[in-house]
């Protein structure tokens, strides 16, 4: 079923009978029609590869003679001075947010879509399973300012509580150090609702798998005396695993080009404040600091350190979704 | 759902009746636990995911609700309003949000379905393996990336101002692989036979495309889009970068500066004047509001154009 995350497993896996439509094109005629329609068609997906290649290119293209400028290490920066004549940025800090607020997501919401995903396919009676689906699938429905607003304003304001809680009693790693940043715009509360974004996503996903798991295999379980739990735990999580796993990459892709949410809740901080690990810190993600600095896009050589950075986070999802794919192809490999 | 789906099930109901009823004599009482446990946890974790859906909509329901059932607000813009005075509406915005929607779509509707049509009906060998690929990316591709890459054409290159077309042309990036993926989806869905069948009346391939396979795929199709204009209504990346807010109405695509829902919302978020947020959350309920009424309209589209089996 077409799912509203727009993402779905149906099309990875082996159709029931195993073939296609008519191989080639013997089919076609080569009447003119024919040739005009086919010839839309490839034309059309011609279009996309270009228009994907055009991202990459335009992008470099922009941000190549501001990298070529920049007086400071791209990577282990973290300053970022693009007004002045050196040049001086770095994207440190951002990737460090960026990672660090998408790990705290993944961390709430994979666990917790699995779960939900087991519910939906394996415990909730039938009355509720479908409705039960819908229901999550909603969550991918709220828009991502709406997410912001409400995560600033709404759940934001409870979690001081947990902050001063966490602080008191794992103040001693620096990971949750306090930093002196009000409770609702910090890294954590970031990850938080990031968590809520994603999991539709994870949940959609991996339901698909689980739904798929071969009855014989439930069955052989449970003829041996296995208890619905240990049935899932040997039938259906071995068989969904890659499921999983891709399910979680295309979330962590979500997460880490999450912009509007982010932009909303976490404070930004000056440019001069300190460098630290704690999650209750404020930042930039990579995509937080374009969102917050799109008004100054006025020079080519400013536009191009923010394309040097909205470069790498398109560099980072890509490799996210790659992951996922190369996933997912393997098992369809081992299923075949 | 196969066929050994819906025999098995009762089956398999039948089974779990008889093992909680203590039918396995043999069961240690921990692996009982153990399997009563994570029957809590699951229902546990459904009830977790339900609190911030229940809780967001509650929000935006009881702090913007009322501006909705106030008829000035789907009939009057926010002109001349300040952030001390109660009144006007968002009629200025809804405008834009859904003249924006349209053009989205009239432009990734025709290029995704064919698209998906290549990929199922044309496609073979290296070209199809690519383009499934880049839709790959195009579907991972985060809103703010595809905001840059128009905003380095439209502003940079050609040196044009900030208007709603460059919004819906990112928006066009976003929308595509999701009507890509989903047209494919249904053209999958239809037999071979219904093919097969006009082959051998001699239909030549395309009319039986255009005249068989993707009529009786047409409702998932439309499903397929509707969902996909339900994502880019959301969306405020490119809105922040390429459409600058305005408080009067506008509908021209080409004449600069465009209002639209999110934006509206992100024009006075960090207001603490009472009118003001009221205004802001009731710019969020109308957009949650218009959203799911897409999604319900796909979900009844789906259902009620499936093909009966």
């Amino acid at each position: 079923m077409t799912s509203i995350t727009g993402v779905s497993s149906v099309d990875e896996l082996p159709g029931p009978e195993g073939h296609g439509p008519l191989q080639g094109d013997r089919a076609s005629t080569g009447q003119l029609g024919d040739r005009l329609f086919s010839g839309t068609a490839r034309g059309a997906s011609l279009l996309v590869i270009a228009i994907v290649t055009l991202v990459g290119v335009f992008l470099l293209s922009q941000a190549i003679p501001a990298l070529a400028k920049n007086k400071v290490n791209f990577l282990t920066s973290s300053q970022w001075n693009v007004d002045g004549t050196p040049l001086q940025f770095g994207i440190a800090n951002l990737l460090w947010v960026t990672v660090i607020s998408s790990l705290i997501a993944m961390v709430v919401a994979v666990p917790l879509g699995v779960a939900v995903a087991l519910f939906i396919t394996q415990y909730a009676p039938r009355w509720l399973s479908r409705p039960a689906a819908s229901l999550v699938d909603l969550l991918a429905a709220v828009p991502s300012i709406v997410y912001g607003l409400w995560g600033l304003q709404v759940m934001g304001t409870h979690m001081d509580g947990i902050q001063s809680f966490l602080v008191k009693v794992l103040g001693w790693i620096p990971l949750f150090k306090d930093a002196g940043i009000g409770a609702a715009s910090t890294i954590l509360t970031v990850g938080v609702v990031l968590s809520i974004m994603v999991l539709p996503i994870v949940t959609a996903l991996s339901r698909e798998v689980f739904a798929q798991t071969p009855t014989t295999n439930k069955e052989a379980a449970l003829a041996l005396g296995a208890t619905r739990w240990e049935m899932i735990r040997t039938a259906v999580l071995p068989f969904g695993k890659p499921g999983v796993i891709s399910a979680s990459m295309l979330g962590l892709g979500r997460a880490l080009g999450e912009t509007v949410a982010v932009t909303v809740i976490l404070s930004a901080l000056a440019g001069s404040a300190p460098w630290s690990w704690s999650v209750f810190n404020g930042g930039e993600t990579f995509a937080s600091k374009i969102a917050n600095n799109a008004a100054e896009f006025d020079s080519p050589q400013k536009a191009g350190a923010f394309m040097a950075a909205g470069l790498v986070l398109f560099g980072l999802t890509f490799l996210v979704n790659a992951v996922a794919r190369v996933v997912i192809e393997r098992r369809k490999a081992f299923t075949e | 759902m196969t066929a050994a789906d819906v025999t098995s099930g009762p089956n398999l109901n039948a089974m779990s009746s008889r093992e909680s009823a203590g039918g396995f004599n043999h069961r240690s009482r921990a692996r009982a636990l153990r399997n009563h446990l994570a029957r809590v946890v699951m229902w546990a974790a459904f009830a977790i995911a339900m609190v911030p859906l229940v809780w967001i909509l509650w929000s935006v329901i009881s702090k913007g609700g009322a501006m909705l059932l106030d008829s000035h607000w789907w009939t009057n813009s926010q002109r001349g309003i300040t952030n001390r005075v109660v009144g006007g509406g968002a009629v200025h915005a809804i405008e834009g949000t859904i003249i924006e929607a349209l053009a989205t779509a009239v432009m990734a509707v025709p290029i995704g379905v064919m698209t998906a049509i290549y990929l199922v009906e044309y496609g073979r060998g290296r070209l199809a393996k690519t383009v499934s690929f880049t839709v790959d990316i195009l579907t991972g591709i985060p809103s703010i990336v595809a905001a840059l890459f128009i905003y380095a054409i439209w502003v940079t290159t050609f040196g044009f101002q900030r208007v709603g077309f460059a919004v819906t042309l990112a928006l066009v990036l976003l929308m595509i692989p999701v009507v890509v993926r989903s047209t494919e989806e249904m053209l999958k869905l239809v037999p071979n036979e219904l093919r097969e069948a006009s082959y051998a009346l001699g239909v030549p391939k395309w009319k039986t495309i255009a005249r068989i396979v993707v009529p009786t795929a047409f409702s998932g199709i439309i499903t397929g889009v509707l969902l996909g204009l339900a994502r880019v209504m959301g969306e405020t990346a490119p809105l922040l970068i390429l459409g600058p807010y305005t408080k009067t109405i506008a509908t021209d695509l080409f004449g600069g500066l465009m209002p639209t829902l999110p934006t509206m919302i992100n024009q006075d978020r960090t207001e603490v004047l009472q009118p003001a947020v009221d205004r802001v959350w009731g710019a969020a309920a109308t957009l949650i509001l218009m959203i799911l009424l897409l999604n319900i309209a796909g979900r009844l589209v789906s259902r009620l154009g499936a093909p009966k089996t």
